[in-house]
Order: structure tokens, then sequence, then C-alpha cells
């Protein structure tokens, strides 16, 4: 179990640990293919190419597209300031931030509709505008959004934190502003954790289901993600809501796979080796 | 990026900052038309950083280069951050070229601002940039086209004979091309004043002379700052040093002359001397711990007044029992410690060392706890007064 | 173990022989962090891998075994659809009175949810479903004791904020343009019988959104969010001044049945059928009827 040949300064991990690292791994897998052993496989391409599984699966995708776009947008001036600021109350800020992946979506939807709801605190103002949110497609995008933030927060600002200031200062004793070290060395040299931090947020996204629920209802083709039409389906027809949720997993499943294909990415220790 | 909205405020051009000291040249800010402004080619700064027991004054003419030394923990690091903008005085000024760069409280320009580029002793090569792109960083900040700006960094990878790396990425490089493109990447950016942070320090020790040799042909009319541990540094590099200790200037002055006339204990440490100070007499000098030594006594240095003495360690001989006789300075002392020393034996005996040739070690069998006798003649011995340097001192050469 | 295989369909006989391995698997896997999780692992587990065990006495062992004994004590698990929270958690006081010795276990939850609950071995005693159409399932899955009894009615009314703000003052105005309108869906019974008065009305009813529970329209409505929704009289009234509850006459045509019947695999099938009755009983229809329940 310790691969003798090839890697002979490997730390030996005790047995009993291989043990339980297996038990934790079949915990998580063993549902899984328990799943798949429910799949009626012959109906399996009927069941999700139909009319409301592809709806719900397109509407998923594009809300969490937009997601993630978001996410960025919002997310990425975030990390900056948790990661590089300095501010009275910064500590707080962070917690404060990463709130949503520990709050039951539920509860973040019930925030949600007390701020957006047509007689939340921002809700009334905006349909003053002619803006309603709720149960809409903005509103779905908006719970997943929510709940979807911190993972690139948290993403983005542990891979500012690794990346240090010292290229950032080198760049700034070279004349450029605050604006050039940003977008020519911050963002280059943590891109690797954007993408990871965009792509579970994205995943997240496509994964919400609480939130949605409570705030944006479940409409076919406006508001009915994947997650809902699975929710839905289960009371009916359970072999399509097996069959969704296969597809829900092969999605994640892709999706972690492509994030953490690449192993750590050799960005940060650059100023070349030393000289043999 | 952590500027407070009130030091960050930016004097208009032209404009006296308040509390901004009366003798000093005032500044035009960059680039007034009109206004005829005298722009005295020097940089100085006086200026203090309290949490870290900083306070140093230092001014540096155009085209001269100074050598830092000290220390671990001197400050010498900190020096080059308060210089470089990467780190706020706690009080005092800074000018360069007649622009202020900081006057606390009230005047400060960020670093990207100061045209003051740092080379630091990691490469610090911006790993997702091409090695031209890196060096072309400078010229794009400064609003130069991709073109060029590139054109320049071919021109600076030249100087530093590296245009055969231009299209590599900096994973590429060995250490010591590494840092070859930052020299060449931090003169691209055309600063008034280069800071070097022990570029040497992190290379390979075959690689370090040639870095030197380098260093000593693109430095040359040049204003720089070269933080090193390296006496070679400043021999080579630098036309002035200063010796930095627990965040002050303790010695000043051209390399060749703080050298031979060492006044604190690190210089003399750094020249190799053997240093012992004390009040000046007829013949010589009076230790501290009350022993007289012998030696040629310089014009300047007045009996009575504090003076330094010093002597090479090959000057000296080294007996099992005292001897006697003059003109000569024998000293008691318990080896502390053996060195091989070049074809000699170096022994040490507290602050003094003495060097002796293998043959009269092996008569000598030295051994560290053992009592023996160092021997100088006075002719090797010579005196000078001490000074007691202030910081303002610490002046451009004559 | 013969019981298992009457509930996978024929054609799915491979997937049942995965199916045991992996169970077999999961037990191993239990047993490994019985260790460490003690408690969560040993009680979780008793649902699917117990169930073969206690349906198979249930059916072979319990008409001789059981009957002998009729001292009336014992935990009985009643699964019951949601809408049943209060009265049935009131009835279950009553039946603890009555008979000392007695406990009984409240799951509540939506009845689909029940039906696929029991059908991978929950130890359900006793099921109450909201509709006919759920129980039916477990009937034809041959996984009741007896045929169902009929114990209650419920009917649809329309829900709107206290302020009323779109007027709904008929079934005909949720067809109206610009109203927001929150159902059920139509897989789920609230939504089938939403669809029945619609149909029956010839109103065509645009909503908003179609909810997976009576309690997501509810809150849909509470919270101001939709104009109106369409949810059960005991809804309403169980949300209390949250709401106001607009009755319309085309309700009474799309009356939904609530059956309760006792579940094969249970090995209280006295005590259940004493609940049963207690439920069906005058007693039990006092209480369901003063919550809004209407006669079966």
């Amino acid at each position: 179990m310790h691969g003798a040949g090839k890697a002979p300064a490997a730390i030996t991990i005790p047995l009993w640990i291989w043990v339980v690292a297996a038990a934790g791994g079949l915990f998580i897998l063993l549902p899984l293919a328990a799943m798949v052993t429910r799949v009626n496989w012959p109906q399996f391409v009927p069941l999700i190419t139909s009319g409301p599984s592809l709806t719900a699966l397109g509407l998923s995708l594009r809300t969490s597209a937009v997601s993630t776009v978001l996410c960025i947008v919002l997310g990425v001036p975030l990390a900056l300031v948790l990661a590089r600021g300095q501010f009275p109350g910064q500590r707080l800020l962070r917690s404060l931030v990463l709130l949503p992946l520990v709050l039951p979506p539920v509860v973040g939807g019930i925030a949600l509709l007390y701020t957006f709801g047509r007689r939340g605190l921002l809700g009334s103002s905006l349909s003053v505008l002619g803006i309603q949110i709720a149960f809409s497609t903005t509103a779905v995008v908006l719970a997943q959004t929510f709940v979807a933030l911190p993972f690139l927060v948290l993403s983005l600002e542990g891979s500012l934190r690794s990346a240090g200031t010292r290229y950032e200062s080198a760049a700034a004793t070279l004349g450029a502003g605050p604006g050039t070290v940003l977008r020519r060395v911050t963002l280059p040299l943590v891109l690797p954790g954007l993408a990871s931090g965009a792509v579970l947020a994205f995943a997240r996204s496509l994964g919400e289901f609480g939130a949605t629920l409570t705030f944006a209802g479940s409409l076919e083709g406006v508001t009915r993600t994947l997650p809902l039409e699975i929710y839905l389906q289960r009371e009916t027809d359970p072999d399509t809501a097996v069959a969704l949720s296969l597809v829900l997993v092969v999605i994640a499943v892709a999706i972690v796979g492509l994030t953490f294909r690449r192993t750590a990415p050799k960005l940060l220790n650059s100023g070349g080796t030393r000289d043999a | 990026m952590t500027h407070s909205p009130e030091t960050s405020r930016q004097v208009p051009s032209g404009q006296v900052p308040s509390g901004q000291g009366t003798s000093r040249q005032v500044p035009s800010g960059q680039g007034t038309s009109g206004a005829v402004t005298v722009r005295p080619a020097v940089f100085s700064i006086d200026a203090a950083v309290a949490d870290r027991g900083m306070s140093v004054s230092l001014e540096l003419s155009d085209k001269e280069t100074v050598a830092v030394l000290g220390p671990n923990g001197a400050g010498k690091s900190t020096l080059l951050g308060l210089i470089a903008g990467l780190l706020r005085p706690s009080s005092g000024r800074a000018d360069l070229d007649g622009r202020v760069l900081f006057d606390a409280g009230t005047h400060w320009v960020p670093a990207h601002q100061r045209k003051i580029a740092l080379l630091a002793q990691e490469p610090l090569l911006f790993p997702h940039l091409t090695v031209l792109d890196n060096v072309a960083f400078g010229p794009r900040s400064a609003g130069a086209s991709r073109g060029d700006a590139r054109r320049a960094a071919r021109h600076w990878l030249g100087e530093v004979d590296a245009l055969g790396f231009a299209h590599r990425r900096p994973g590429q490089l060995s250490g010591g091309q590494a840092q070859r493109i930052a020299i060449a990447r931090a003169l691209a950016a055309e600063p008034d004043l280069l800071l070097l942070d022990e570029p040497m320090a992190a290379l390979d020790i075959t690689v370090a002379p040639m870095l030197r040799k380098l260093l000593k042909r693109v430095l040359a009319g040049r204003r720089a700052i070269i933080v090193t541990h390296d006496v070679v540094d400043a021999l080579v590099l630098a036309d002035r040093l200063v010796v930095l200790d627990a965040g002050r200037i303790v010695e000043a002055g051209p390399t060749r002359l703080v050298l031979e006339r060492p006044q604190s204990a690190f210089a003399a440490g750094l020249a190799g001397l053997n240093q012992i100070t004390g009040t000046v007499t007829g013949h010589g000098l009076v230790s501290e711990d009350n022993m007289s030594i012998a030696g040629v006594v310089d014009d300047a240095a007045v009996p009575g007044e504090p003076g330094v003495a010093v002597f090479r360690p090959g000057a000296v001989s080294v007996f099992p029992e005292p001897v006697h006789g003059s003109p000569r300075n024998t000293f008691p002392a318990t080896i502390t410690d053996l060195e091989p020393h070049g074809d000699q034996i170096r022994i040490r005996a507290g602050a003094l060392a003495a060097d002796v040739t293998l043959s009269a070690a092996a008569d000598l069998a030295p051994a560290p706890g053992s009592i023996v006798y160092f021997v100088v003649k006075a002719a090797a011995v010579v005196i000078y007064p001490a000074k007691t340097v202030r910081n303002d001192e610490a002046g451009p050469r004559p | 173990m013969s019981r298992l295989s009457s509930r996978a369909r024929p054609g799915h006989l491979t997937r049942v022989t995965l199916e045991r391995r992996l169970r077999r698997l999961a037990g191993l896997i239990c047993g490994l962090l019985l260790c460490t999780v003690l408690a969560g692992c040993g009680s979780s587990d008793a649902g699917p891998a117990g169930a073969g065990s206690s349906k198979a006495t249930g059916a072979a062992g319990s008409p001789g075994s059981a009957s002998a004994g009729a001292d009336l004590s014992g935990t009985l698990t009643v699964f019951a659809a949601a809408s049943l929270t209060t009265t049935f958690t009131d009835l279950a006081k009553e039946f603890e009175t009555d008979h000392p010795g007695s406990k009984i276990r409240l799951s509540f939850a939506g009845s689909s949810d029940l039906v696929t609950q029991i059908s991978e071995g929950a130890p359900a005693d006793v099921f109450a479903s909201a509709d006919n159409a759920n129980m039916s399932k477990l009937e034809t899955a041959s996984l009741l004791a007896a045929g169902p009894t009929n114990f209650a009615s419920n009917v649809l009314t329309i829900a709107v904020p206290p302020d009323n703000p779109a007027d709904i003052g008929s079934f005909k105005d949720l067809g109206r343009s610009g109203v927001k309108v929150v159902v059920c869906a139509p897989q789920v019974p609230c939504g089938a019988a939403a669809a029945k008065v619609e149909q029956v009305t010839g109103t065509e009813v645009k909503p908003v959104s179609e909810e997976s529970s009576v309690t997501d329209v509810l809150g849909k409505v509470s919270s101001g969010e939709a104009d109106a929704g369409l949810v059960y009289v005991t809804d309403a009234k169980g949300a209390g001044n949250k709401v106001t509850a607009i009755d319309f006459p085309e309700a009474a045509t799309a009356v939904n049945t609530y059956p309760i019947a006792t579940v094969a695999g249970s090995t209280h099938k006295e005590l259940a059928a004493a609940f049963i009755a207690l439920v069906t009983g005058p007693a039990g229809q006092r209480v369901l009827l003063a919550a809004g329940f209407g006669k079966p």
C-alpha cells in the first residue's frame, strides 16, 4: 500500500488510516452507486430528453452561467478587499461573506425574499421602477449567486494570500499603478484560483435548490431548475427523478474533475530554479 | 494600498506643503510648465520608522552608488522599502532630484510614481509573462506602446547579454539567468534611483562573480543603493559605504577609507582588521580595559581624545610565553576558536585574531581555552581618531 | 425475502441482486463506522437493512402470534400526510391517554415521500395519506395489511394576503391577467385538484409558480409575494390571520379524500387498528372537523 518503488521518501501512513479512509471514501461513493442501480436504463435517454427535463436542464445551465458571471463581478473585488485591504471590521466582513456557506439554503431564500421580494427591503423600491423579481428567472439567478458567491471569494482569497504581495510590490516599483498591477500582475497570478472558484460557484449554482424554492418559486421554463424538477418528478415519476439526478451527478463530477485535474500550478515559485 | 485619506492627499504642484522645512528647495511637482525650478540632482532621505527603531539620514549625488552593509536585522531592507515607497515613515522627508517623495503627514508619492526601481534578492519575474514582456513591463507601465516597450526591452536584454532568452518563460530560467533578466527589467524602467537588495544572496556561489561583473558594468554612472553582506560588492560596485546597525548609520564614507580605518567593530570585521578602541596617548592608545598599545599615531589624533587602533591579524605573532622588548605590544589571550585561513591558521581570541603559518601553529599546538600571547610590532599598529558619526554626516563624497 | 422481489418490477431482477450486494457492503461499512459513530449508524441502518426481516415476520408470523396478547401497549409508528400535523398530534395524545403503556411516534411529510419511505422499508405501522392515489401505490405493491378506510376530506380554497391586493372575490378572478397566482404542480394532489377545478369552471389560470407542496404555496401568499394561492381549506385555517381564505362553490368538484390503513409490515397490528378506529370514530371526526376537514 505504500508504493515502495515509486516514492521512497514518502511518509508511511499507518494501516488503520487507510482502512478508515476507505470507509470514508465508500461513504461518499456508495450512495451514488446505489442511485445508479435504480436507474431505469432502457428508458434513460427518453427520460432525460423529455420536454420538461431538457427545459429544466437548459434553464439550470443558463442561470448558473449568469450567476457565475455575477459571482466573478462581485466576488473578485470582494476577495481583493478581504485579502489585500486593511480596514476595521475586516474579519467580521469575511465571516459574514462566508455565511451562506453554512446557512441552510432555505434561510437564504427567506432572507432574499425579505430583501428583493414584493414587500421586501428593496423590493418595494424596485417595483416602483417596474422591476419585478419574485417568480422570475432573475430571482433564480439571485438565489444561486447568493449561495455560490462565498465559494468564489474563498477560493480567490486563498490564492491571493498564498501569492503574496511581492510581485505586486515589484510591479509598483517598476512604475505600474494600482490598476495596471491588478490587471497585469495580480489577476494573472491568481487566475487558477479564480478559475477553480468560478467552477465551484457554477457547480454550487447548478445544485442550488432550497433558496430557489423559497424565493423564486417553480415554473417550467422560468424558475424550475433541474433540482426543482427532480424534486417535483419524485412525486409521480421516480424514474425520471433518478435519471435526472444522475445527469446532475455526472455534470458535477465533470466539473469537479475539470477543476482539480491539474495539480498545483507552478506559478508561485517561478523566480527561476537555482543554478545547478 | 493602505493610505489613510489624509496622508495620501497629493499636494498640488507648486504649492508649499504645510509643515515643510523652510530651508528645503520647494519642489515643483512633475512637469509644471513655465515655472523655473532648480532641480538639485540629489537624492536625500532623513526619516524615521518608529516601530522598527529606524532613524536614518542619507544623501546620494547623481551617478553615485552607495553600498549599505550591516549585521542582520540592522534595518537594511527597511531602509530600501522606505525609499521605494513600500513602507511608510513615522516622520521625516525624502527628495529625489527636487521631487518630494514623502514628507511625513503631508506628502506621499506612491511607489509607482517615484521612479525608483527595486531589485530584490529573488528575481520575482512575473511567471505568466515571457522574458521579453517582463522587461517591457516598466516601459509599458510608463505608457509606451507595445512595440516601443518591446524595442526597449530588447535593448536592455542586450545590455545583460540575455537576448537569447527573450521568448522563454521565467520558469525555464536558472536563478542566475532570472536575476539577469530582473536587472534588465529594473533598468528598462529607467529609474532615477535603483535599489538593490542583496541581489546575489540567493544565487549559487559560482554565478555571483559573473553577475557582479554585470552589475559593475550597468551601475557605472548610475545612482544606486546596494544592500549587501559582502564586502566585495562594496569594493567592486560602490563609491561609498554606509554601515547600518540597529536602524542607525554608524559609519559612512568612501569605501576604501572605511575599510582602511574602520570606526565600528562591524566595519573592522568587514575589513578583516583587529580593532581596539580607547583613548589616544602620546605614543599610542589606552584601551577601554586599561591596556597600553603602542603604534603609529595619526597626525589628526589628539592625545586624550577617543581613538581607534587597528592591525592586521597577519601582523600578529603568537607565543606560548610573554615576550618582552619594545617596540612591541603583547596581549595575553585565551584562544576561543581556530580556523583555516588561506594557507594559514587563524587563531581567534575574543575580538582579536592572529594568522600564523601551519608550522608555527604545529609548534604552538594551540587549543581552544589555552592561554597564549598575541604580539604585534608597534609599527604594524595604526592609531587614528574615533569619530562619532552623526547621521547627517553621511553625505555624498567630497 | 421473497416480498422484496414483488416490489421490484419484472425485468429488474439483476438490479435486485446488485442491490443486495451493495447492502451487504453498506452493512460492512456501517460495521466499520460503528466504533466511532455508534448511535447514528445503527439507527439509520434499521430502515433499509432491517426492512426485509421485519416484513417477513409481518407477513408470515403475525396472524397467529400477534393476536394472542390483546394487551394494547407498545410503540406505534404513524406516517401521516403533512396536512394532518395538527390534528394527528392531538389525536395521538388522546390515544396515549386512552391506552396507557402505548406510545405513538408521528412522522409527517408529503404523502408521496412517505410512500417512497415505506416502499424502501421504513418501519411504519399506520399510513394516513392525503389522497387515494398515493395510498393505492402501496395497495398495488401489497404493502398494506388491509384495505384503506377514508376518514376525512378536504377541498380547495383561495388564500390571499390579508389586504387582498389583487381584490380576489371568486375563482374566475384568478384568471385575470396580472394576478400573481401560485398553485401546486399537477404532480401533487393539491395541484391535481386545482387543475380539475380549472377544467370545470373553464377558467384558465396562468400561475407564476407551481410549487411542490401546499406549504410552499401558503408561504408565497403569506409573505405577500403572490396575490393568491390555491390551498386546502385546512391549510388556510391553520395559517390563522396570515392569510384570508376565500371559499368558492366550484371547490366541491374536486374533493380530496384522506385514506388511512395499516402497513403490511406492522408488528403492532392491533394497536394500529385501535388508532385507526380512533381516527375514523366520533372523537377523531370531531377533531378533524374542527380543523376544517370535511366528512369522508
